[in-house]
């Protein structure tokens, strides 16, 4: 199936956009659709891109003030009347603060509530370790019931909102604070628990989720035209439920992987990724993530590759992979 | 219902059955809690047989007014009442903390229909029960909420948020029931972390409070009916409950709060229970 993706990777014709704003513009949408969609906000409006929401349904808009166990345990009370919560504040609040929260009121109890995780990873930037989530998708992953999706740009963000929203059941979406390139167009498809290649290739399989996946984009084009390789790029967006046939295609394809995210290596989208190989279809591994730090300020550039997360990083990942996957075969 | 005698004794029937249940489940479940089961069994009663609008037999009836125990650990009391009210068959009360029960030892609303939350992580019913009510509103409905919290639950910060919560949006559908017994674990609320004055945090926190003999069925109706008449803000009942209420030797000892009886104290306990039973009837 054709991706349709944007044609250049040349980040000054890319259009640059925060991931949040398609939230904001997805909850919008989703609430045209649903009239039970509610939004549920812990003082955080105008970060969490909830202020269109409040502007078109300001009936259905629940501001709380800073109460981020309040925020899941309320909505799940919501979602038991029949309503659709989305909930959002920074992930490291939320889920940070809330995790117990949403394993018992939100996913034991089997309600539909949306946590919305902004400002999720490093590249939140100035503000420091404290406001950037590093260890969310690790809390999150073991608690049954729930959905992890962390989409790569703003266009999916959007669609992700809508299908999160048309879903029942509690799920957790993760999203960014910066400008990040968009990549996808309105054209390109998208469905929980549905990977995507983005782009072919044989030599290795570059696993990546969230605004990382541009950085994998653009690593697989130097690795293709200064190192000879050429990597298969799959936008793993859907962390739990993870696709694992097209995770297990593309170990198969290309005999080595490579995971990136921005986020904890321990416990991480590149985690699971290799509890399903090491089940189903050894290949050398190698894992571009934060390795086991916290942040610090600085701008989100800076931080991408201070904690080895840039495009630069990713091809030396690439590297390694394809140079053990060559010594197994001797 | 009006407070006729005859409707209290029928009241004070159903109160001593589902005592009854209350015992006979935690002997078979061999672990439990028995002192809060036994102090909320009049407030349970005059929820599930009085005040509550509700239909057994359609659980999930849209417009029922919703029952949230927060205190999960003393779920044999609701238990024995969905019983006793016809929710299910009473003998499966005896299937209490068993493998494949849909009793569960702390109460799973996925699994038992008329359960309405899963709780036993303290001090987040509150919330939820803020949430359901907040929906009712939204939608213009009139069923109440109702949450049954224990008085340690107030150590809890969520607790207060969800305080906060109710009054901001006045919401005076919602009624909240504390079992101040002054248990818990480790000894005497007021010992383990003070809670006293609650009263006055209650009020400070713009709620309407009302302090009730939490035995006493008339004094149990007439504030629920007073909660129900009180606008534009949530109600609490402080209903002052003594531990192990009904059972004479578990009365006042918090060491019963987490324990339940052996065989030997069960059937002391239930002959105690029908007697109070035979005396009841005479009466009736």
């Amino acid at each position: 199936m054709s991706m349709q993706l944007a044609e250049y990777l040349d980040p000054a014709t890319l259009t640059q956009i925060p991931t949040r704003d398609g939230f904001g513009q997805g909850l919008v949408e989703a609430a045209r659709r649903d009239p039970n969609v509610v939004a549920v906000c812990a003082d955080l409006v105008e970060s969490t891109r909830m202020q269109p929401f409040r502007d078109a349904f300001p009936e259905r808009f629940i501001e709380i003030g800073v109460q981020e166990q309040l925020l899941v345990s309320m909505s799940a009370g919501l979602a038991m009347a029949g309503k659709v919560p989305f909930v959002a504040s920074y992930a490291m609040f939320c889920p940070g603060r809330a995790w117990e929260q949403i394993r018992t009121n939100m996913c034991l109890n089997e309600t539909n509530v949306k946590v919305a995780g902004a400002h999720a990873g490093v590249s939140v930037g100035p503000d420091g370790a404290t406001h950037q989530a590093i260890e969310d998708i690790a809390i999150m992953r073991p608690i049954p019931r729930l959905t992890i999706v962390v989409p790569c740009d703003s266009i999916q963000t959007k669609k992700a909102t809508l299908a999160v929203a048309a879903m029942h059941g509690p799920v957790y979406l993760r999203f960014a604070r910066e400008k990040s390139p968009v990549i996808t167009t309105e054209a390109t498809p998208f469905e929980i628990g549905k990977a995507q290649i983005y782009r072919e290739g044989a030599d290795v399989a570059i696993i990546a989720c969230g605004i990382v996946v541009y950085d994998a984009l653009v690593a697989a084009e130097r690795l293709a035209r200064e190192d000879g390789l050429e990597c298969l790029v799959l936008n793993n967006h859907t962390i739990k439920p993870m696709d694992s046939a097209a995770v297990i295609a593309a170990a198969r394809t290309c005999g080595a992987v490579v995971t990136v995210e921005e986020h904890q290596v321990q416990g991480g989208m590149g985690s699971r990724v290799a509890e399903i190989l090491v089940a189903e279809h050894p290949v050398p591994m190698e894992f571009v993530g934060v390795d086991d730090r916290f942040g610090q300020s600085g701008t989100p550039a800076e931080l991408l590759v201070h904690y080895g997360m840039s495009a630069d990083h990713i091809r030396a990942a690439a590297l390694r992979a394809a140079g053990r996957k060559a010594a197994s075969a001797h | 219902m009006t407070t006729t005698q005859d409707s209290l004794t029928e009241l004070k029937l159903h109160a001593n059955a589902i005592r009854r249940g209350i015992i006979e489940s935690l002997v078979a479940a061999g672990s439990g809690h028995s002192a809060g089961s036994l102090d909320m069994t009049e407030v349970f009663t005059a929820l599930y047989f009085a005040v509550m609008r509700h239909d057994p037999k359609n659980p999930d009836w849209d417009d029922r007014d919703r029952l949230l125990l927060s205190a999960g650990h003393i779920c044999p009391v609701r238990y024995s009442a969905m019983a006793e009210a016809g929710y299910f068959p009473r003998e499966e009360l005896l299937t209490l903390r068993k493998f494949g029960t849909r009793l569960q030892g702390h109460p799973e609303r996925v699994l038992l229909p008329g359960a309405e939350s899963t709780s036993g992580p303290l001090g987040e019913g509150l919330a939820q029960s803020g949430g359901l009510a907040l929906a009712a509103k939204l939608d213009a409905k009139d069923w109440r909420v109702y949450c049954v919290v224990s008085d340690a639950e107030e150590q809890c910060g969520l607790h207060w948020e969800a305080m906060l919560f109710a009054a901001k949006f006045e919401l005076d559908n919602l009624c909240c029931i504390v079992d101040r017994n002054f248990i818990q674990i480790d000894g005497s609320t007021e010992s383990v972390m003070p809670l006293e004055p609650l009263r006055g945090k209650y009020e400070a926190f713009n709620w309407h409070v009302i302090d009730c003999d939490g035995h006493d069925f008339a004094a149990l109706l007439a504030a629920f009916a007073e909660a129900r008449a009180t606008k534009g803000k949530p109600t609490v009942i402080l209903a002052n409950t003594m531990p192990g209420k009904g059972v004479a030797f578990m009365e006042n000892d918090f060491l019963w709060h987490g324990k339940p009886p052996n065989r030997a104290q069960a059937d002391e306990a239930l002959a105690q229970l029908a007697a109070e039973r035979a005396t009841l009837e005479t009466v009736r």
